[in-house]
């Protein structure tokens, strides 16, 4: 499950943060890179994001499959911004600077180009602290961590359920495809795409079913031990705030005050050098 | 909120693993190179027309939200928020349905279509691009585009998908009033 989830179990500063903690501030970091499109701030969280690595000892070489494939997604992603819409940077900045002499409808533009250059901060803000996130947190402690951010215990407890139940899942699709295969049915190229996904389906009703069987089996167990029957409940992964962690809340929380603040003080969530 | 009964959380629980495992490993190869089809949305209308729009709605919402968190990628908000929304929506319009009751005919048949296309419409089409446009300012007719895409590559794996697990799942199920008295 740990592969599954690619948690790294080391010694670090931020790996003793508590669960909470880490989510509470995953949350506000995301709250701030998503309102704020000021390019000083979006710089000044890449850097800070990528300066956490060393701190949770995280190497480059852990993150490098994810990296990559985030990388190819912005790649894609900006190429396709300019594709659909060239001048957007213009509509946003309200002004026109043509550059290197070209003009036409795909003419590069000081604006638009600016404009991607943001977009792709954008992503930079995000993504290191979001892939730090994931692998210093330990999935088994989400649930706890969840029902001490305010969400009620029964939906934490399905969170729970989900992250326990993944690693079975899996299982049994796996040995149903492969019993579904030796009995002849095709899921790869060979096979045209309608029968493609009739053959998906005939894999999947028996895992669907069988899942029918295990809620009706867990509920039922759940049930029987009274679950649902007091308003509170103990998490075995649960830890205690330390002061650092009300440290780090209070500087996420900063980050998302700056990044309002700045959006106020722009007249817009664009920082516009072009005026 | 009205308060969650057992069965409904270990749905959402076994619900948002599905929907993770299908997502996440089940990949049927589609003909336009390294893109895959995804399949979870048949099973999501599923659960959410035999358990209803809020065990859809968090099902929807955790696995999608797992499915990102073990890529790496970055958590997408606003396509996660969307699968939740399409969650909901279904389980809405399928509450008349009475799925887990062995009743799944034409007319259930025609409901659920209906009712699975107008829901991946509002998410794919409505909600997902303006989160995006809101979130991140994206040009409108890149993300209307792939909205539009989405939407209609989502609207046939579920038409395929969604109804055949509902009538297997309906057929599983002895009808009510199926047993007559002998003497």
């Amino acid at each position: 499950m740990n592969n599954l989830f690619n948690y790294i179990e080391r010694e670090s500063p931020i790996h003793e943060l508590t669960g909470a903690t880490k989510l509470v501030c995953l949350l506000l970091w995301s709250l701030a890179a998503m309102t704020t499109y000021d390019t000083r701030l979006l710089a000044v969280m890449s850097v800070l994001g990528v300066a956490l690595f060393p701190v949770g000892r995280i190497k480059l070489k852990d993150v490098t499959f994810m990296l990559v494939f985030t990388l190819v997604y912005l790649a894609l992603s900006t190429t396709l911004v300019y594709l659909f819409s060239p001048r957007h940077g213009c509509g946003v900045y309200g002004s026109t600077t043509l550059l290197f002499g070209l003009s036409g409808y795909f003419a590069p533009t000081a604006e638009q180009l600016f404009f991607q250059l943001n977009y792709i901060l954008k992503y930079f803000a995000t993504i290191p602290f979001v892939l730090l996130f994931v692998c210093t947190t330990n999935p088994s402690e989400f649930a706890a961590s969840l029902n001490k951010i305010g969400v009620p215990y029964s939906v934490a407890y399905s969170v729970a359920l989900a992250l326990r139940y993944i690693p079975d899942i899996q299982k049994q699709y796996h040995e149903i495809s492969q019993a579904s295969q030796a009995r002849g049915i095709e899921l790869s190229k060979k096979a045209s795409l309608v029968s493609r996904l009739k053959s998906a389906s005939s894999i999947l009703i028996p895992l669907v079913l069988s899942s029918m069987d295990r809620i009706e089996v867990i509920a039922n167990a759940m049930e029987l031990r009274c679950f649902g029957k007091n308003k509170k409940r103990t998490w075995y992964m649960e830890r205690k705030f330390r002061l650092i962690d009300y440290l780090c809340i209070v500087v996420c929380a900063l980050l998302l005050v700056a990044s309002i603040t700045l959006t106020h003080i722009n007249g817009s969530r664009f920082y516009n050098p072009f005026l | 909120m009205k308060k969650l009964g057992v069965k409904s959380i270990v749905a959402i629980g076994i619900g948002a693993a599905l929907f993770f495992v299908l997502g996440r490993f089940v990949a049927i190869p589609s003909p336009v190179p390294n893109t895959n089809i995804s399949i979870q949305y048949g099973l999501l209308a599923f659960i959410a027309a035999v358990f209803g729009p809020i065990p859809g709605a968090l099902a929807g919402l955790i696995g999608h939200f797992f499915i990102d968190f073990s890529y790496g990628w970055g958590v997408w908000w606003s396509w996660v928020i969307a699968s939740s929304v399409f969650g909901c929506l279904m389980g809405i319009v399928t509450m008349k349905l009475k799925i887990d009751e062995g009743e799944f005919g034409t007319k259930g048949i025609i409901t659920f279509n209906v009712g699975q296309a107008i829901a991946h419409a509002i998410s794919w089409i409505v909600v997902a691009p303006i989160l995006d446009i809101l979130m991140f300012q994206e040009p409108a007719n890149k993300v209307f585009v792939q909205g539009v895409t989405g939407a209609i590559i989502n609207i046939i794996t579920t038409a395929i998908i969604g109804t055949i697990l509902c009538i297997a799942y309906s057929k599983a199920i002895p009808k009510k009033g199926s047993l007559t008295e002998e003497n």
